[in-house]
């Protein structure tokens, strides 16, 4: 309870800032390095279109994450889905949605074990992006993978072709969405990296729910801290022998 | 892009002649406005909401552009009303307001399949667009 | 070779209204069954986040495969001049379109949004195989139309080889484009392979011509015309040459997988799991649908029985539709491989064999897309002039010998 307060409290502290902010940060001036971790997004006005200088991801320290399950939760709250949803009533266990799960790893021979989030990993050559015949899966210039359902036709070949399991089918209708996280029936959907959060300068409600082992920011910018902390510790990334450069990136994944 | 709108504009015409035709018998809808001025004045509005709102569409999809001026969800939280009960009424609902009208000219909308058709206490973040 | 007469069926009898009473009833159900799962969505089907192509796809690429597979006979009368299969050509492309017809009905009434169809027609990823087979699909039609009508219009048959080999050329590019749709998914163990689009092209040899020659003896005995022995031989020689071809097709599918260490799960998955896949390959797959065929057909006893060849047909259309099972439903069962080596757990059922129970409507979607396919066939045979008066060795056959 005390945890999900001091989150409320960091998002209006956020919010605050921003509000008073907006017109500083324009000029680029106003805001004191370090104390955000997206000052880029918080520098774009609400009517300028995205672009290619950023690169979002998000760096999982693994071996500070526990199965406390805090940023599912957290997702689910945020983007109406799971517990954070009345809807998908009818649907079996194995047709609900999942954004974002926790997984645990183990290897057979040690024993070692580990658990992480997994969730789409806003991959740079993303194939689900390839394969859907629409150009309904796209890839927004920042970086982030999204579903455009206003032209998903729900023929399921993105989630036959993504290595992570990161997309979810509507199989029934939905009434309680949230307003800024439309989902709906016969649509694929998954993790949008919180679009609506990045997009008002803010990190997504997984990272804000677990900043001890969550960093968002600018892969592109060699001063944001995610990048700092990659110089400093390095990473690894799921299944990187696909080669498809995910902009979700872990750390102490040594099994 | 152009075929689909060329579509369209031959639906909704053939839509709107074959409505005039049996206009004698189908009351006309009453339409429940919500409070306030709209975004541009009705003529404007009747003509082309739906250009506004598909153009907006497009653009905060991949360009992520998130003025509220003809978004969706600027639209929902003026238009939206209460019934009797203090409930909002639901896209389904026949005194919805884009649905009054859009039953009546038979135009089917599949905008609140995924979009939230009212405001929402619970939504647990608010945008900036709305501060 | 004496000239060959083509005619309309006379589509009069009882029998034929009630074959066309009943295939209209299965199409009726088909529509129906679609209506429910989109009135309700996919909750009310055997899919879910794990397997997500069901027995609605199996139906619809073995219906799509065999219709490439069907406009064989044609190909080989056109492109490679064998005048022994001319009389069949017609019906060959007619069985062509029907079964593709039928096998496209199933793929889009089984999307999540149906009635956005007019979206996958106007906006294309040229990166998708996907869009690339919505091209190849609806040009399928339009390139084997041209070819019927260059066939049957005589003013036009001077042009029967030219949109032969075209057509021949498309549908080598048709079937190479679905393989494709699981050779180039680079996520799961048991898709990722070039030889997807070759061992399509086979077995749509195979499937194709198995329900063009159940399809000859039906329409020949239901409206009692000749059907001679050689021609009938000679297609079910064929056919097992076909089904041998994609008999070594998968041995060496499973031989290149055995050889990368990396797939040894998912080989053993399909081969000696406890599971229904490993029951299906073997007992359906490779037993009923391809060893005994063969026997069938090249046994001198069996293999000069009609009724033989008609249930060696039937079996080799069973095994195929099963092989698509396998690799359809198989293939997404395998979990998915998110930490080589490393066992996973997670409530998204990482890890764990995908679970599927075909539903009874997709089983009804299905099997009204074999019933559009047919019907099709049935109607069109009344209409115009695909089947030839006879079919007896004295008529069509260029190597009779009057005194044997």
């Amino acid at each position: 309870m005390s945890n999900k307060a001091s989150n409320k409290e960091l998002v209006n502290q956020k919010r605050r800032a921003i509000l008073g902010g907006t017109a500083a940060a324009i000029t680029g001036a106003a805001i004191a390095p370090g104390v955000f971790l997206t000052e880029t997004a918080q520098a774009r006005p609400l009517d300028e279109p995205v672009n290619g200088k950023i690169r979002w991801g998000i760096l999982v320290n693994t071996n500070n994450c526990n199965d406390c399950n805090d940023c599912v939760i957290a997702c689910q709250e945020e983007n109406g889905w799971g517990i954070g949803s009345t809807d998908e009533q009818k649907s079996r266990p194995d047709q609900k949605a999942q954004w974002i799960r926790t997984v645990k790893v183990t290897n057979k021979k040690t024993g070692y074990t580990k658990t992480l989030p997994m969730f789409c990993q806003h991959c740079e050559n993303p194939p689900c992006v390839d394969v859907c015949p629409t150009g309904a899966s796209f890839k927004r210039a920042d970086g982030i993978v999204l579903v455009d359902k206003h032209i998903c036709i729900g023929c399921r070949y993105c989630m036959m072709a993504c290595p992570y399991k990161a997309r979810s089918f509507i199989h029934e209708k939905l009434t309680d969405q949230r307003s800024y996280a439309p989902r709906g029936i016969g649509t694929v959907e998954g993790c949008t990296l919180c679009i609506q959060r990045v997009d008002n300068g803010e990190d997504p409600a997984c990272v804000v729910a677990c900043s001890n082992s969550l960093i968002f920011g600018d892969l592109n910018d060699p001063d944001s801290e995610i990048s700092k902390e990659l110089a400093r510790n390095g990473g690894t990334q799921i299944r990187a022998d696909l080669r498809l450069n995910p902009g979700i990136i872990y750390q102490g994944l040594n099994f | 892009m152009n075929i689909l709108h060329l579509l369209k504009a031959f639906l909704i015409t053939g839509v709107m002649l074959m409505a005039t035709a049996v206009s004698a018998e189908v009351p006309l809808p009453e339409i429940q406005t919500g409070e306030g001025n709209c975004v541009e004045p009705t003529d404007i509005m009747r003509k082309d909401h739906m250009n506004f709102i598909y153009h907006q569409r497009d653009e905060t999809m991949y360009q992520g552009i998130r003025t509220s001026k003809y978004s969706l969800k600027q639209c929902v939280s003026c238009h939206a009303i209460k019934d009797d009960q203090g409930e909002y009424v639901r896209a389904n609902d026949p005194k919805y307001f884009c649905t009054s009208c859009h039953e009546y000219v038979a135009v089917k909308i599949d905008c609140f399949e995924c979009h939230a058709d009212t405001p929402r206490s619970t939504d647990k973040h608010e945008l900036r667009v709305n501060e | 070779m004496k000239k060959v007469y083509f005619s309309e069926i006379s589509g009069n009898s009882l029998g034929y209204l009630a074959l066309v009473a009943g295939l209209g009833l299965l199409v009726l159900l088909g529509l129906a069954a679609f209506w429910y799962m989109e009135y309700n969505g996919h909750w009310v089907t055997g899919m879910n986040d794990q397997v997500v192509w069901g027995i609605p796809h199996v139906f619809a690429v073995f219906l799509i495969v065999a219709a490439s597979g069907a406009l064989n006979v044609a190909s080989i009368s056109s492109v490679f001049s064998k005048t022994a299969y001319k009389p069949l050509a017609r019906l060959s492309g007619l069985l062509a379109l029907a079964l593709l017809a039928g096998g496209l009905m199933v793929l889009v009434l089984d999307l999540g949004r149906p009635d956005r169809l007019i979206i996958a027609m106007t906006k294309y990823n040229f990166k998708s195989i996907f869009a690339w087979n919505i091209y190849l699909y609806t040009g399928f039609f339009v390139v084997v139309i041209v070819y019927l009508w260059m066939m049957m219009e005589r003013k036009m048959n001077k042009y029967t080889h030219a949109a032969g080999t075209a057509a021949f050329i498309w549908r080598l590019t048709l079937t190479t484009g679905t393989g494709s749709i699981f050779g180039f998914i680079v996520a799961r163990q048991f898709y990722d392979s070039a030889i997807y689009a070759p061992m399509f092209i086979i077995m749509s040899f195979s499937f194709g011509l198995a329900i063009f020659i159940l399809m000859l003896m039906a329409i020949y005995g239901g409206t009692g015309r000749p059907l001679g022995d050689a021609i009938l031989f000679r297609l079910k020689n064929l056919l097992g040459v076909f089904v041998a071809a994609v008999l070594f097709m998968v041995i060496i599918f499973f031989l290149t997988a055995l050889y990368a260490t990396e797939h040894h799960d998912v080989v053993r998955f399909i081969l000696s799991g406890d599971n229904i896949y490993t029951k299906l390959f073997w007992v359906v797959q490779v037993i009923l649908g391809s060893l005994v065929p063969i026997a069938i057909f090249y046994n001198p006893v069996t293999g000069t029985s009609r009724a033989w060849i008609a249930i060696g047909s039937i079996l080799v259309i069973l095994g195929g539709f099963v092989q698509i099972f396998v690799i359809i439903v198989g293939g997404q069962a395998f979990p998915l491989v998110l930490f080589p080596g490393m066992e996973v757990s997670s409530s998204f059922y990482d890890g764990v064999v995908g679970s599927y129970t075909p539903s009874l409507p997709e089983f009804l979607l299905g099997i009204g897309g074999v019933a559009v396919a047919l019907i099709i066939v049935t109607l069109a045979l009344k209409v115009l002039q695909f089947t030839p008066n006879s079919l007896a060795d004295e008529d069509v056959d260029p190597h009779y010998v009057k005194a044997k």
